[in-house]
């Protein structure tokens, strides 16, 4: 104990564990999934995937540098013993060709004998400038890399309908962004995302409790996490939040935390919103005039 | 023959297969896929698929993303 602390302090009760997150046959530790990209270097890479708790991280598929093959692989600074990859098809704007690079990445994963070479992150994006879904080619690619043994977490829109459509198709976990990827806008629109969430969870419309919804893009700082898990997400998906904070592992951290805070928030039962104070100290007993009684 | 690996014209000895075409680029037994003419070849078949000439090739791997 800290010479400072307060002879009494004992550590604070644990919170309740938190369980893993099922995806179809995976299950993960960390509810929280981040990306590899815009780090600095691989080594600020590593050390943020570290701080970050998570036991998945998401890659791109891209062409081999070859007039720089000496670089070294972004492989070598992932722990591939502890952790699933999860190949995505950034990039991608029709869904033949996400169709194309979820098998290439798949071909990869399998070679490193890593469990993601079962799964994909499906993008299908509508516009470079947007970088938002393409609703019908992502129903349409989802399908077909179903049929193909894929298990699909697609990143969806966050429109309840098409989340709907996605989970029909065969997703075995709908992303809705918070977001446009990168913005670090948050929760845009957190009525849109609670109707994401209640259209696939609630057996009154159709859903099922265990259906995991993932809160995917926009996310800029742990307030964002901790509002997408109080809205009822099962997990976020985050690259840019850590990768460009001006200190990558100290908001790992923090997003790690945020996880966790939000999960708990989420289960506590809040108090509802009020316009008007309601005093936490007795009226009973004042000893002072109160204006205007 | 000439064929178009990732983009870049490159031009290779008549029955070459992609298999001798991953060990001439050096990635051989390094992580990668590769396909030809949009279709993925895999590992175990890159030697029994020969190239042919104006074929497009893609050699990628694994990077940073999100």
């Amino acid at each position: 104990m800290s010479p400072h602390a307060p002879a009494s302090a004992d550590a604070p009760a644990a919170a309740p564990a938190i369980p893993p997150l099922r995806i179809g046959a995976f299950t993960l530790r960390s509810r929280l999934v981040v990306g590899t990209g815009k780090y600095r270097d691989h080594p600020s890479m590593q050390a943020a995937i570290d701080a970050s708790g998570a036991d998945c991280v998401t890659v791109a598929v891209r062409r081999e540098r070859l007039v720089d093959a000496q670089g070294r692989s972004i492989l070598d600074f992932l722990p591939l013993d502890r952790i699933t990859i999860l190949p995505n098809t950034a990039g991608c704007f029709t869904a033949e060709d996400a169709v194309r690079v979820s098998r290439l990445g798949r071909e990869i994963l399998e070679q490193l004998g890593n469990p993601g070479a079962g799964w994909v992150k499906l993008e299908v994006l509508g516009d470079r400038t947007t970088l938002l879904p393409d609703p019908v080619g992502t129903i349409e690619a989802c399908r077909e890399l179903v049929a193909d043994g894929f298990t699909v977490l697609c990143y969806s829109s966050d429109d309840p309908i098409v989340a709907a459509r996605l989970r029909d198709a065969g997703a075995a976990s709908v992303m809705p962004a918070g977001s446009p990827i990168g913005s670090g806008r948050g929760i845009a629109n957190p009525a849109a995302i609670r109707l994401v969430i209640d259209r696939l969870k609630l057996a009154d419309q159709g859903g099922s409790a265990d259906y995991p919804v993932i809160v995917d893009a926009g996310v800029g700082t742990a307030s964002d996490v901790v509002h997408a898990m109080e809205l009822g997400a099962d997990g976020v998906l985050l690259n840019t939040g850590i990768a460009h904070a001006q200190d990558p592992v100290r908001m790992a951290h923090a997003m790690r935390l945020a996880l966790d805070a939000g999960w708990h928030a989420a289960r506590s039962g809040r108090i509802p919103r009020k316009l008007y104070a309601n005093a936490s100290s007795p009226w009973e007993g004042v000893i002072t005039h109160i204006p205007g009684e | 023959m000439r064929i178009q690996l990732n983009g870049q014209p490159r031009d290779l000895e008549a029955a070459t297969t992609v298999a001798d075409l991953v060990r001439a680029i050096g990635l051989d037994g390094a992580p990668c896929a590769v396909e030809v003419n949009a279709r993925l070849v895999r590992r175990a078949d890159r030697a029994s698929v020969p190239l042919a000439d104006g074929d497009r090739v893609e050699v990628v791997t694994l990077v940073g993303g999100g």
